[in-house]
């Protein structure tokens, strides 16, 4: 079961807030899905492998040569607040 | 018959002889959506001046014998994938002004063939969604009924081609995304193999699961499309470097001496009665094609939803950690820090649905969880992998229905997560296997909703999807309807 104050914590490391209604309906909506999935744990998965992809690919490599990039104008053409040549945010610290 | 409501092939017949024109097809197009659009709202966002300009370029392409696999036709384009200078929302509030650099490599493909752009169509956003009830702008109803949803996360594209607001459509498919919508919009729908067509440029969700694929309105035109989209993309990392076969050669070939294997644990109770009925009839027109049935059996199906609802929401919410309101998108006006920018900028660019599930990937990947959740879920997707190469020893396709019901009314399941993902119930496994699936109409309901069946096959065999879907169309004589708008 995850509690309210799970949910709160999670919202945190999500980066999302959540006020109180939405805490309680999110609290019992994500509680009935992990109440679903617990499903899984009637299964014995010892030396069962964990699958990444459908089809195993390694090492794409393409060849190493140099072909133009983005550049500076398209790459801030939609930042919401760039100026120059960066990318400017809030302050971080007081 | 207008000329919006015909095949790409029959198109291309025309525009061949001469007997019409690209500029004529894709004002004939327009003229649909002029009058259709209002209330069945397939696109966010239409392209008519580009449409126009394309089509005026085919015309000349035409005249100087230059014509290629799509010249000419109007292709309709899920707002999930990249279109150079065309905003491009994934139909969620925090990309509503995000206008991409660069076209997603299907879209690169799909103009350099020849096709001309209609619009940007409707989606839930992020793909989060059974039924394109989560879109920022505003639901799409399904032309066959318009109290109901048309599906989703593809529901504008579906209905696009169903309503005849385009010829065909490109759609992506994380967890039945392309075949739900297919079925209950009555369009023929394929996802392909993970791995056949470029994911460069197509906004990701589940990265494990997406592909892209096309909706069209026959099994023909499904293989024309194919044959422009697969292929390997050196911007892909996971695109596949195998040869890709002339899909259209699959088309009438027939299935004389096939083996079709019927899943047990897809027809169970629950499924409705008249969805049930059609897709006994459609085995039927199977076996009088030459195919034989065979009892085959999935043993973990009942843990796909489980599994899926781990990973997917477990790779969107690594996925989506990236809209932050710094590089592009919505940004909250009212920060007081970082911290709290980040904050606001999500809480307000995110919908209900897609913060659900980002909950969910972040809850079941935080620290002391991952083994229970993400891990577990991986060890029994590659179980469920391993029941599809079982069973595909003992038959050439997989029969299935591609929905346990057909459309449900608008509203009726959006307060109840569990629900609306149990429209996916037949649809998810394939993505988790990473195989391909097609969904073609088979029927409708006593109240005049399409039904769709499901075939599913091995890996890169899109060929035989093509042909065993082909065979059936040709041979089930099915009631040609179109939706009364």
């Amino acid at each position: 079961m995850i509690s309210k104050q799970e949910v709160e914590y999670v919202a945190h490391l999500a980066r999302l807030e959540i006020d109180d209604a939405q805490k309680d309906k999110f609290t019992s909506q994500l509680n009935d899905i992990l109440l679903y999935i617990d499903k899984l744990n009637e299964l014995d998965t010892t030396g069962v492998e964990p699958m990444s992809h459908a089809i195993a690919v390694t090492n794409a490599f393409r060849e190493d040569r140099i072909v133009d990039s983005l550049g500076t104008e398209k790459s801030l053409a939609n930042a919401p607040d760039g100026r120059g040549e960066f990318f400017r945010v809030p302050k971080v610290i007081e | 018959m207008e000329l919006n409501q015909l095949t790409i092939h029959e198109l291309q017949e025309k525009i061949k002889n001469g007997q019409t024109s690209a500029t004529q097809v894709i004002e004939s197009v327009f003229n649909r959506i002029d009058v259709v659009e209002e209330r069945v709202h397939s696109y966010i966002r239409l392209m008519k001046d580009e449409a126009l300009a394309a089509a005026k370029k085919a015309d000349e392409d035409i005249k100087k014998g230059d014509i290629k696999p799509l010249t000419g036709i109007p292709v309709a384009l899920k707002d999930i994938v990249c279109t150079k200078s065309i905003t491009t929302t994934c139909g969620s509030h925090i990309l509503h002004n995000f206008v991409p650099p660069y076209d997603a490599t299907v879209v690169e493909k799909l103009r350099d063939a020849g096709a001309v752009f209609v619009g940007k169509a409707n989606m839930d956003e992020f793909a989060m969604g059974s039924s394109t009830e989560t879109s920022c702008f505003g639901v799409t109803r399904n032309p066959w009924d318009l109290t109901r949803i048309p599906g989703g996360s593809s529901g504008g594209s579906a209905t696009a081609v169903a309503a005849d607001e385009c010829i065909a459509s490109i759609g992506s498919d994380t967890g039945g995304s392309i075949r739900q919508p297919a079925a209950l919009c009555g369009v023929v729908g394929l996802k392909p193999t993970y791995g056949r067509v470029s994911r460069f440029g197509l906004i990701a969700f589940a990265s494990s699961l997406d592909q892209i694929g096309p909706f069209t309105k026959d099994v023909e035109d499904c293989a024309i499309m194919m044959n422009v989209l697969a292929g390997y993309d050196p911007r892909e990392s996971t695109s596949v470097q195998t040869e890709v076969p002339d899909y259209r050669q699959f088309v009438g070939k027939g299935i004389a001496g096939w083996k079709i294997g019927i899943p047990k644990e897809y027809f169970i109770e629950g499924i409705d009665p008249e969805v049930a009925a059609a897709i006994k009839k459609a085995i039927a027109v199977i076996e009088k094609c030459g195919g034989q049935c065979v009892d085959i059996s999935l043993p973990h199906t009942e843990y796909c939803l489980a599994v899926y609802y781990i990973i997917a929401p477990a790779e969107a919410s690594s996925n989506l950690a990236r809209y932050d309101g710094v590089k592009y998108g919505y940004r909250t006006s009212e920060a007081r820090d970082l911290l709290d920018m980040y904050k606001k900028t999500r809480t307000q660019g995110f919908g209900t649905e897609v913060k659900r599930r980002i909950m969910i990937g972040t809850y079941a990947l935080s620290s002391g969880y991952y083994d229970a959740y993400y891990k577990k879920a991986s060890q029994v997707r590659a179980l469920i992998k391993h029941d599809f190469a079982e069973a595909l020893k003992k038959c050439d396709v997989i029969l299935t229905p591609t929905t346990p019901t057909p459309a449900f009314k608008i509203g009726e399941k959006t307060d109840n997560p569990l629900q609306m993902y149990l429209s996916d119930l037949f649809t998810i496994s394939s993505n988790l296997a990473g195989i391909p699936g097609i969904s073609v109409p088979c029927g409708f309901t006593a109240a005049g909703l399409p039904v769709g069946m499901q075939f599913l096959a091995g890996h890169f065999e899109e060929g035989k999807l093509i042909q065993i879907a082909s065979a059936y169309e040709k041979n089930a004589n099915i009631e040609k309807r179109r939706p009364q708008l």
